[in-house]
């Protein structure tokens, strides 16, 4: 087990700079997650920590070690990939112990290690078969197993569930997690679902344009977004952002509708903002979360509503933005039909308009 | 219940004709090597006959007891020549492989400068006709010396064979994923272990199915192993069946039996790898 530090971690294709000087460190044992939307450099982050694309410039440490130029062999590491990448000419068996057999490990010791790593994911029997004949969630599990087989210092998953139907995606995140606290490893995870990075992570990474533009535990991303991008990145249905200017203290829409600057946040008079809210924040009047001490209101057009079961999402417009909102204890809406909402403001954002950036006092 | 019925009515008719068009074709590309097969077994005057005798009324092992036996009774150095054909095309084979593997492997994982270019220029050389090169082939040969030897004619061969292993391999590389060959690098393979522990028996078939075509092309390429190989020295088999040939008459027979003797090893190695053969002419095929 060991820990990772990314100092100034830039990788370049001749004049394209694809990542930019990125400062990561992951602690022994954490399980961090890297998301962004597709071409955000997580991707060419994770495989530089494996040592499959060369590192331009920065630190890159595994433990103690400086392991900029090691090939990835010598690094002590495994990774999941994407398509599982499997020995398609091997069995299940010869598979997992591929590792051990290039490291010169007897027949006996590979024989216990494979045992012992197809017991934890139940591979056993299928031991015998080769890829071809294993579902992808089983081919899935292979390749989990052939990576903790050897025990590595950090386990590197690249979108490793992105293959998967929805119903096994959701077991097979189950699956990793159990494994993390089975193994206590040092696991970087990269992925574009948001979800899977919410629900896996100690701590998310948020990427955008080879950049990191947040790194926090999912419920601070989630609560104290820095910035737009990932107040709209995470979560879902993804934030309502309503542009306005601040205006006698409080935020007035284009239509006029005025709203209280949330608590925590501050801006100049005259400065053009963007007021947050999540959907679970704004709730017709009699279908809410019990009020507390700082709420608004507004009255909204109703346009489409989709119901969920236990809630039903609203789609209405203010100040000419779309805004999702819910409705616990649904009743039927009709479309058109104009409801009056209450905001909880103490679950708003307010950003900066310009840069995006979130005005916390 | 009408309608079905004549459906069912067409369907078989429609399989008869197929059966009938496959057969008509089959014929056109079986008979003339059965005729062959069948020519090394008859004895000359009914081979000669007018009007053609199509059911042979007499079978026997004349001319290949002819072929085997000495100088003067039309004997031919069958062994010499196929021990001349053996070499030059298992050589030239193993080579053209290597280089082919090489190359194949550097098109399909690589990038580097004139790569387009060069691809389009090995293909190019597919394009002109070899025997169009047999002079300056002749006269380069007989000037460095290497005329009627082994080795002149494996190099002839070898030039010959590559762009196409070339095409092929790089076609099968480029099917087997990337990630494979980064796994086993992470799993503790050397880029040379993870290559041949991995990438290798992944593509096995496709780089056995360029054998067996390279193989195929030096094995029954006569025009310019005519030119290049002057004796017993080198001679291969399809130039040896020149042998029957004299100024005034042809050995129909004799020839007929060396073919045969010919299309053995040939027919042998491809039932033995046909499974790979087809797999590598569709799976190689995908790439344009």
């Amino acid at each position: 087990m060991a820990q990772v530090e990314l100092r100034g971690i830039i990788k370049a294709y001749g004049a394209l700079q694809v990542v930019h000087a990125i400062d990561l460190d992951i602690a022994d044992g954490e399980f961090v997650v890297l998301v962004g939307p597709s071409g955000c450099g997580k991707s060419t982050t994770l495989r530089m920590i494996a040592g499959l694309e060369d590192i331009s410039g920065g630190v890159l440490k595994i433990g103690d070690r400086v392991v900029n130029d090691l090939p990835p062999r010598d690094r002590n590491i495994s990774m999941v990939f994407q398509n599982y990448a499997l020995y398609p000419h091997m069995t299940v068996r010869e598979n997992l112990g591929f590792s051990l057999k290039i490291a010169k490990r007897t027949e006996a010791e590979i024989t216990q290690a494979v045992d012992e790593a197809a017991a934890i994911l139940s591979l056993t029997p299928l031991l015998d078969r080769k890829p071809g004949q294993l579902s992808g969630g089983q081919r899935q599990r292979v390749a989990m197993g052939r990576a903790i087989v050897r025990h590595p210092d950090v386990f590197l998953f690249d979108e490793p569930l992105s293959n998967l139907d929805a119903k096994l995606r959701t077991q097979m995140r189950v699956e990793i997690k159990k494994l993390h606290q089975r193994l206590r490893s040092t696991i970087v995870y990269v992925t574009h679902d948001q979800i899977e990075a919410m629900t896996l992570a100690d701590r998310i990474v948020i990427m955008r344009d080879g950049k990191i533009e947040q790194i926090g535990t999912p419920l601070e991303v989630f609560e104290r977004p820095l910035n737009t991008f990932v107040a709209t990145f995470i979560g879902s249905p993804p934030m309502n952002l309503l542009a306005g200017r601040m205006e006698g203290g409080a935020v007035l829409l284009a239509d006029g509708t005025r709203l209280p600057v949330p608590p925590g946040h501050a801006a100049a008079e005259g400065r053009a903002v963007q007021f947050g809210l999540r959907a679970d924040n704004i709730m017709p009047v009699g279908h809410a979360l019990p009020a507390t001490a700082n709420m608004a209101e507004v009255a909204m057009e109703v346009q489409l509503s989709e119901p969920l079961g236990t809630e039903t999402l609203l789609f209405a417009t203010l100040s000419g933005t779309e805004v999702q909102a819910k409705m616990l204890n649904p009743r039927p809406v009709r479309m058109g039909e104009r409801l009056q909402f209450q905001i909880s403001l103490d679950k708003c954002h307010l950003f900066c308009a310009e840069s995006g950036a979130a005005l916390r006092v | 219940m009408a309608s079905n019925a004549n459906h069912r009515a067409r369907k078989r008719a429609l399989s008869v004709a197929h059966f009938i068009g496959l057969f008509l074709a089959m014929s056109l590309i079986c008979l003339p090597g059965l005729w062959i097969v069948l020519n090394s077994f008859r004895p000359t005057v009914e081979i000669m006959a007018k009007p053609p005798i199509w059911i042979p009324t007499e079978l026997n092992l004349d001319h290949y007891r002819a072929m085997f036996g000495g100088a003067g009774e039309g004997g031919v150095p069958v062994l010499t020549y196929f021990r001349n054909s053996l070499i030059v095309s298992v050589v030239s084979t193993l080579i053209a492989l290597l280089v082919g593997m090489a190359g194949g492997y550097a098109f399909a994982r690589y990038r580097f400068k004139g790569k387009a270019a060069m691809f389009v220029a090995l293909m190019a050389t597919r394009a002109v006709p070899g025997v169009a090169l047999s002079l300056p082939l002749f006269i380069i040969m007989a000037r460095a010396g290497i005329i009627d030897t082994h080795f002149g004619l494996i190099l002839t061969y070898v030039a010959l064979n590559v762009p196409f292993t070339i095409w092929l391999i790089d076609g099968f590389f480029r099917q087997v994923p990337r990630e494979l060959a980064e796994a086993a690098e992470i799993d503790g393979c050397t880029r040379w272990q993870a290559f041949w522990r991995v990438e290798f028996p992944v593509a096995r078939a496709g780089i056995a199915s360029a054998g067996i075509f390279a193989f195929l092309t030096s094995w029954n390429e006569y025009a310019l192993a005519s030119q290049l190989t002057r004796s017993v020295n080198s001679k291969t088999m399809p130039v040896g069946l020149l042998d029957f040939t004299s100024q005034f008459t042809l050995n129909w027979g004799g020839m007929c039996a060396l073919a045969v003797l010919m299309i053995l090893p040939a027919l042998l190695l491809t039932f033995l790898v046909q499974k790979h053969l087809i797999a590598g002419l569709t799976f190689g095929g995908v790439k344009g």
